[in-house]
């Protein structure tokens, strides 16, 4: 008996000494004192040294994308670092590209502010906010697709572009252990500024995925930022549109086409819109609807396994198969593209778009990993 | 043990070299061997490592578990001074020599799992040296730690342009290089010995 308590007294002992020791130098030797970040040569910030530039910013309220919440494994969370930055770490190599190192670009969960540093992130960082909401509603769309309603409960409004998307927080939960973020398109139209709709596909392992789909309930408080992204509707045009979706990428799509309709936006839009079985398709009828409402759209769905029993007179196959058949060769008229979905469908409809005769800078896509 | 501290000090460069006679703290030895300079720093930074952990680890060892007969809690009660004292230098290098902290990386916190640290630990008391002889056990192993990697890495040096065929490329040739090195350092065997 005597044998246990010792042991455990003298290991408890050694450690919490060491403890001690270790927590007195952070204090002390990792102590950077107060620095100053410039924010593209304009804002400027002083904050606590020895901390990341990632930990830094959010202290002041500026959040730069990053999925995985500071842990160096996402590569999101990049900036460029003028002056100050150091020397590239090990840490950083695998997530910098040739471009990035000429230019300056660092991962800003890496490097630590030991230094003034002037740095240069998008002006549209700054109206990144965080929010908390809770969960008004969340329903099943398909077996493997839920649509969420987050109502904005800390008295924020949220402005964003239609198209952009933002990052849902999943707290630990049985089966993971931490904290992190993943991009959402928002589905709803940006007139709705207390509240956010996002459309989430359960992806197998996916760590947030798997929160939203089994843990999450209705009522549930949740912590999400925004927003983000360069995918969203170009204003200044009023040439015809394509838009190409599959799956989750309806979110987007949805929220372009609400902002458009309630702003009387006249343009001509074809959405195609591609799933395996008819099970799979949702939020037909919204679309539909859209039809009588807007001045000149038309949703069309596409199967690509459609059964032999299955009720369907619509389109079959792939929606790349749609935009080649439907997609007069229109040359002399300006076009846009909008897609959204998984990176080969992008890629193969930008191919098709481009063979057509669209401009490769007229097509805007927003791959979904 | 009556030997001269003074000859486990030269013998733990040279004869019982904690590499090339012990084959430990081989992971990082092969990994950062490929430039003299960052290998001269981790050799430094494992010197200060050995010595500060060697007598560290033997005034617990003398003074808490060995009064309680609590030797078999020496693996775990060693790992956690050494990860300790690691994070320690790592803060004061990372703090007053930003330049040495940069070239050595990812491999000054995996100081914390060379295994030539422990070994030392571990050695010293199974061979129960007085302070003394562990502090020059200590020292003489990082001495022979940094001789071993700064020559390696001067030979990395030497043949990186060299038509070495594709598969030993790398590692493969490093270690070959090594056993070599090893035996090389047999042919000082006669000089002095501590087991």
């Amino acid at each position: 008996m005597t044998t246990i308590f010792t042991t455990i007294l003298i290991i408890t002992g050694i450690t919490t000494i060491l403890a001690i020791l270790i927590t007195f130098a952070n204090a002390f030797i990792a102590d950077y004192g107060e620095k100053k970040i410039v924010i593209n040569n304009d804002k400027e910030f002083i904050v606590e040294g020895g901390k990341s530039i990632l930990g830094a910013l959010v202290d002041n309220k500026i959040f730069i994308p990053s999925a995985c919440g500071g842990k160096g494994s996402c590569g999101y969370c990049k900036a460029k670092v003028t002056e100050g930055g150091g020397p590239i770490l090990a840490t950083e190599l695998s997530y910098l590209t040739d471009e990035d190192k000429e230019n300056d670009v660092r991962l800003t969960c890496q490097v630590k502010v030991k230094e003034d540093l002037k740095i240069e992130i998008p002006e549209e960082l700054f109206n990144v906010k965080q929010f908390q909401g809770k969960v008004e509603f969340s329903k099943d769309l398909t077996d493997k697709i839920k649509h969420l309603r987050i109502k904005i409960t800390d008295g924020q409004e949220i402005e964003f572009k239609p198209g952009q998307y933002v990052q849902l927080l999943a707290p630990p939960y049985p089966g993971n252990a931490e904290e992190v973020f993943r991009a959402y398109s928002v589905a709803s139209s940006p007139s709705q500024k207390d509240q956010i709709d996002l459309i989430i596909g359960l992806v197998e392992e996916g760590l947030v995925t798997t929160y939203v789909h089994e843990h999450l309930s209705e009522g549930d408080e949740v912590i999400f930022n925004g927003p983000f992204g360069d995918f969203y509707l170009n204003e200044d045009s009023d040439s015809d549109m394509y838009m190409v979706a599959i799956g989750t990428g309806m979110a987007p799509l949805r929220s372009i086409l609400h902002y458009m309709n309630e702003n009387n936006i006249e343009r001509r839009v074809r959405y195609y819109f591609g799933a395996r079985k008819p099970e799979d398709l949702f939020m037909v009828e919204e679309m539909k609807k859209l039809e009588e409402e807007m001045y000149d759209y038309k949703f069309i769905p596409v199967l690509s396994r459609v059964g032999e029993d299955d009720d369907w007179d619509g389109e079959t196959g792939r929606v790349t198969d749609l935009v080649e058949k439907y997609l007069e060769d229109k040359a002399e008229r300006e076009c846009e593209a909008y897609l959204c979905g998984s990176a080969p469908m992008i890629d193969s409809t930008e191919k098709a778009l481009v063979e057509k005769g669209l401009k490769e800078d007229k097509v805007f896509y927003d791959k979904f990993d | 043990m009556d030997i001269n501290p003074m000859t486990i000090l030269i013998a733990s460069i040279f004869t019982n070299n904690m590499i090339l006679a012990n084959f430990l703290g081989m992971c990082s030895f092969i990994a950062v061997s490929k430039e003299i300079k960052t290998s001269l720093g981790l050799g430094q930074a494992v010197t200060f490592v050995l010595t500060g952990t060697s007598i560290i680890n033997y005034l617990i060892y003398t003074y808490l578990l060995e009064p309680f007969g609590l030797e078999y809690l020496r693996f775990i009660v060693f790992i956690i001074t050494i990860a300790a004292f690691v994070q320690l230098v790592e803060m004061i290098i990372e703090r007053y020599v930003p330049t040495l902290y940069y070239s050595l990386g990812i491999f000054l916190p995996l100081i914390t799992v060379n295994c030539a640290i422990l070994g030392v630990s571990l050695f010293m008391v199974i061979r129960e040296y007085t302070l003394l002889q562990s502090l020059a056990f200590g020292i003489g192993s990082g001495l022979g730690w940094t001789l071993a990697i700064v020559a390696l890495a001067a030979i990395r040096q030497k043949i990186k342009n060299a038509p070495i065929p594709k598969g030993l490329q790398g590692a493969g040739v490093t270690l070959i290089i090594t056993g070599l090195m090893a035996l090389a350092f047999i042919g000082l065997s006669g000089v002095v010995t501590i087991q």
